[in-house]
């Protein structure tokens, strides 16, 4: 209910870059030439990037990767993950797919964390999915895979969500903490939330997680996520932690566009058993 | 209701979708119109991705299955289906079709993936039998099994009753992805619901008896047929050969107990829904094999803490390097799977749990 103002900016952005799909073939922009050429050629890249990355410095690096599964199977929930633990001193991890309605998927702030996260996403069509990291000299590092959302014919159809009273269950928070052998910390959560993108036929509001905070002992900030509503119903996301080892629990506080705030709070065991 | 509608909806893709129904719209019959409708899906997409998405010409020939029976034994024949996944390529034609000639007429066993398709098969079992359609039976509610059925009398298809409730539910989702997957073969397709329901029991054809027996674990609802006369088993999807099992609607331990009761009944040929069909029971115990080997892969992943993409990318058993779309199976099923290993194995958290 934030974020109209928002929203009308991404729309009008999208109709516009239509207009400007069809112009491309005659009109090159004069700026075309200053920027890197896009190794996944999509005719919204200069929209995107001057969108995201304002005058920015850009390279397109292969240490950000961006991991899709070779076919779409539910478009409601297609498995993404973005990993720049290649690269040092990331600031900043923002995964954003092209030809979505709506672009912009999710920012990570990984602050105690690894530059990785892994979760699900809507995807209305085949569409490049990109990951671009933040380094502290002030580049952004882009990378990305297409994604062909042509799915198995046999899939289970994506079914409208009935009209399921989410006040019962929106918030419920399930995760678990598995400690590595490198000293991080890996996380898997899911928090139960419609994310409503507002666009559907139905009238149906935006209704969406937009932030999870993650801290450790004394409330020390681990990571921060921003979310949009591409990221699918139930968020479910895997994080990578750099946390002492002293630390109990791990503390997660998601709130979402109506003012909702969920609190919950990960046991870190000492050391993951090695049972098996 | 379009299969990402409830997802999404892009500004101006109604008034787009309007206007293409408005152009081609010539008849103004309903079958018609939702027709146009999925087209006006599929173009709009196209327009939207045009540097991606191959152009769906509407004005192209019409696509034509050849279907090649081969004789099973007297009377009997299976049209192989491809052991590939569905695509442009094939059709949708990727699951095997039985046809009998019994003295009361044809009896069918799955319509294939399209209108087309079923259309041919209805004249193919008339030509190989010169008699006309007696009895049309589908063996589950996947799409590549059901889409035919518009070629034949409502009343002549008969599945289990969890058939024809699943074809309610899914139908018109599954029609949708297959016109993304399959694309101009299904031009004219609509679901058509079988018009008798059936539980366990026996049919008489005159010279054939075939028994139905209603089992379950590939979907909610599997039917598996078995002719008397001739031995011939008919396992539908419970069994695949030689091709990877698919998952979408599986309940893994169910489908394992329907496997040991189908391997219990003494038969002298096996038809599985994808693969050849052969004496013995080896499509019986790679499924088993199969189901047993990603249900580990894919639980140990998650344990492990694994996520989706890292699960998909775990090694597959030697063994399974013969079988026909291991992988992409294997991922698609890690789709099915995972969600249920998270809702049931992640603790719950909240701070304030009563
Ligand atoms: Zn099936």
């Amino acid at each position: 209910m934030q974020r109209p103002p928002h929203f009308l900016i991404k729309h009008i952005s999208r109709l516009s870059l239509f207009a400007l799909v069809t112009m491309m073939a005659c009109a090159p922009s004069p700026s075309q030439a200053e920027m890197p050429k896009d190794p996944l050629d999509s005719t919204m890249w200069e929209d995107l990037s001057k969108r995201f990355f304002g005058t920015a410095p850009i390279v397109f690096d292969d240490k950000v990767r961006v991991v899709v599964p070779s076919l779409v199977e539910n478009q409601a929930q297609v498995p993404v993950t973005a990993d720049a633990r290649a690269l040092r001193d990331v600031k900043k991890l923002i995964v954003f797919a092209d030809l979505n309605p709506i672009t912009h998927v999710l920012t990570l702030s990984p602050r105690k964390a690894k530059p990785y996260i892994s979760f699900r996403m809507k995807v209305e069509q085949a569409t490049p999915v990109r990951a671009a990291a933040l380094t502290g000299d002030g580049v952004w590092h882009v990378g990305g895979v297409f994604l062909d959302a042509a799915g198995g014919g046999c899939s289970a159809p994506a079914m409208a969500r009935k009209m399921a009273d989410w006040s019962e269950t929106v918030g419920q928070t399930q995760a678990k903490l598995w400690r590595e052998l490198d000293g991080s910390a890996r996380v898997r959560l899911k928090v139960r939330h419609p994310m409503d993108t507002g666009l559907a036929t139905d009238n149906t509001p935006a209704y969406f997680i937009e932030t999870l905070k993650v801290r450790g002992s004394e409330g020390k900030a681990l990571a921060d996520i921003e979310m949009f509503e591409p990221v699918s119903e139930d968020p479910t996301l895997t994080l990578m932690l750099r946390l002492p080892a002293s630390t109990i629990n791990v503390e997660l506080e998601a709130r979402d566009n109506n003012g909702g705030l969920f609190q919950s709070s990960v046991p870190a065991p000492w050391r993951q058993s090695q049972a098996q | 209701m379009g299969f990402f509608s409830p997802l999404f909806q892009p500004p101006g893709a109604k008034a787009k979708r309007n206007r293409f129904i408005e152009l081609v719209t010539t008849k103004n019959d309903p079958g018609h119109a939702a027709l146009t409708r999925r087209k006006a899906l599929a173009l709009m997409s196209t327009t939207a991705a045009a540097a991606f998405v191959p152009a769906f010409d509407l004005d192209a020939a019409p696509l034509q299955y050849t279907l090649k029976p081969q004789r099973l034994t007297d009377g009997i024949w299976m049209i192989p289906g491809a052991q590939e996944a569905i695509s442009q390529g094939n059709g949708g034609a990727i699951a095997n079709v039985i046809i009998f000639d019994t003295s009361a007429g044809a009896v069918i066993v799955d319509t294939g993936p399209s209108r087309r398709y079923g259309e041919a098969l209805a004249k193919l079992a008339r030509d190989l039998t010169g008699k006309n359609i007696a009895r049309v039976y589908l063996t589950h509610f996947h799409p590549d099994h059901v889409f035919g059925n518009q070629a034949f009398g409502a009343d002549q298809i008969a599945a289990p009753k969890g058939v024809i409730d699943g074809l309610k539910v899914m139908g018109e989702g599954f029609a949708d992805a297959m016109y993304r997957t399959a694309g101009d073969w299904m031009r004219g397709t609509e679901l058509v619901l079988p018009g008798k329901a059936i539980e366990t029991g026996v049919e008489d054809f005159g010279n054939r008896r075939i028994r139905s027996l209603t089992m379950r674990g590939h979907t909610s609802s599997d039917l598996v047929l078995f002719d008397e006369l001739s031995g011939v088993l008919i396992g539908g999807d419970l069994a695949f050969l030689d091709r990877a099992p698919t998952t979408p609607n599986a309940d893994i331990e169910r489908w394992r107990i329907s496997l040991a009761n189908l391997g219990g009944i003494p038969h002298r040929l096996l038809v599985p829904g994808h693969g050849p069909a052969e004496d013995g029971t080896r499509a019986i115990q790679q499924t088993r094999d199969w189901l047993v080997a990603i249900n580990e892969i894919i639980s140990k992943a998650f344990e492990r803490g694994l996520s989706m993409n890292e699960a998909m990318a775990e090694p597959l058993p030697k063994w399974t390097e013969k079988i026909a779309l291991a992988r992409y199976e294997y991922e698609r099923s890690v789709t099915h799977l995972f969600p249920k290993l998270e809702a049931d194995g992640l603790p719950r958290v909240d701070v304030e749990t009563p």
